[in-house]
């Protein structure tokens, strides 16, 4: 499915906690389908977003479907780089070991599992995505 | 310039359609290209042929429809959003079995990928939304 | 690469401002539409953060938003650009991609 070789660099910055706003699900549904155009994705989770991957989502008392599984099923669809503002952890008290791992597979290493899981300063994230060609924010 | 926008959230609850417009209209005046506007999210509901705003007040779907007439713009909602919504063409109200489509002129329903392919094919993305 | 910056809300009602300039690179610019505009006006308890962000980026207000709210253009912080929507479309063409801290 892709546009004729065309390969950009798409990263999606997620600020928002799940549920409280449709942003964070329909965000992931936009990933979904830019990977299947084979372009190069990364994910950012900064501010609230980080709350996105939070283990342990349990959506029954609220009527809504929890959609947390999805983020484990990223690696699938070759989405690997996956980036985390430490800053934004340690502002909120959680640390990496509260989130879901998420892992890819690497076929060259006879599907080995390796962390998709980046953990960055604002700094690096910040250059990170400056070197992005289209970012969009949900 | 080929320029690709994104709009996420609907009419009137906040400011994001109306900069959006204005935008377009300034960069059609400079003579970019606008390759497409995506509606997302709430953005969807910019697309109803139903909203009926008082006399005095701007009708934020009549204008995006009339601006995409006379310069040929795709405005296109995203189906998964739209149906969510409401938000329907005569094709989508007929497969849901609805009494009515709601779709103002100009716009268009289809999938997540024209929003990609706008990432792609346009020089830069610039989103509007709450 | 350079990148512009847009924010719309008001750095009172919550921390998208203080986001952005956290994650902002050095020749990025910042441009505040909507609500964001407040931020650029002298003496609110704001002020001071942006005063000091301009050393490093270029800020950006668009006029017609300051307008818009009463706010006078006077009271602009110095150094802050005022613009209009021609110099918004101007900004996203000059710079190699656009993030908007929604």
């Amino acid at each position: 499915m892709s546009e004729e070789g065309i390969v950009k660099k798409f990263m999606y910055v997620n600020r928002k906690c799940p549920y409280g706003t449709i942003y964070a699900l329909e965000s992931l549904e936009v990933v979904l389908i830019t990977a299947a155009f084979d372009q190069d994705v990364s994910l950012a989770f900064t501010d609230d977003g980080v709350y996105q991957l939070m283990k342990d989502q349990k959506t029954d008392g609220i009527g809504m479907k929890n959609f947390s599984s999805t983020y484990a099923a990223l690696g699938d669809y070759e989405i690997k780089k996956i980036f985390i503002d430490k800053e934004s952890l340690d502002e909120r008290g959680l640390s990496i070991s509260d989130l879901q791992e998420l892992v890819w597979e690497d076929e060259d290493e006879d599907y080995a599992e390796k962390s998709s899981i980046n953990l960055v300063s604002r700094a690096e994230l910040s250059k990170i995505m400056s070197q992005q060609d289209v970012v969009m924010s949900f | 310039m080929k320029l690709g926008i994104l709009i996420n959230e609907g009419p009137y609850q906040h400011q994001a359609s109306d900069t959006a417009l204005q935008y377009v209209k300034a960069a059609i005046e400079k003579g970019h290209e606008i390759y497409r506007v995506f509606f997302y999210n709430d953005g969807v509901n910019n697309a109803t042929r139903f909203a009926s705003p008082p006399q005095d007040d701007r009708n934020i779907s009549k204008e995006w429809s009339a601006l995409a007439k006379t310069h040929d713009i795709d405005l296109v909602v995203c189906v998964a959003a739209a149906q969510r919504r409401g938000i329907l063409d005569k094709g989508e109200a007929e497969r849901n079995g609805k009494d009515s489509d709601n779709i103002e002129e100009g716009f268009r329903i289809s999938g997540l990928g024209q929003l990609v392919e706008a990432g792609i094919q346009a020089d830069r993305l610039i989103t509007f939304g709450d | 690469m350079s990148m512009l910056h847009t924010v719309n809300k008001s750095p009172f009602e919550n921390s998208s401002v203080a986001s952005c300039i956290s994650m902002c690179a050095k020749s990025s610019s910042i441009l505040f539409i909507e609500d964001a505009v407040i931020s650029v006006m002298k003496s609110t308890k704001f002020a001071e953060m942006i005063e000091s962000s301009l050393k490093d980026f270029k800020i950006y207000a668009l006029k017609p938003d300051l307008e818009a709210r009463g706010l006078s253009l006077n009271n602009v912080i110095e150094g802050v650009e005022i613009i209009e929507y021609e110099g918004f479309v101007d900004l996203t063409t000059e710079h190699d991609s656009v993030q908007s801290w929604l």
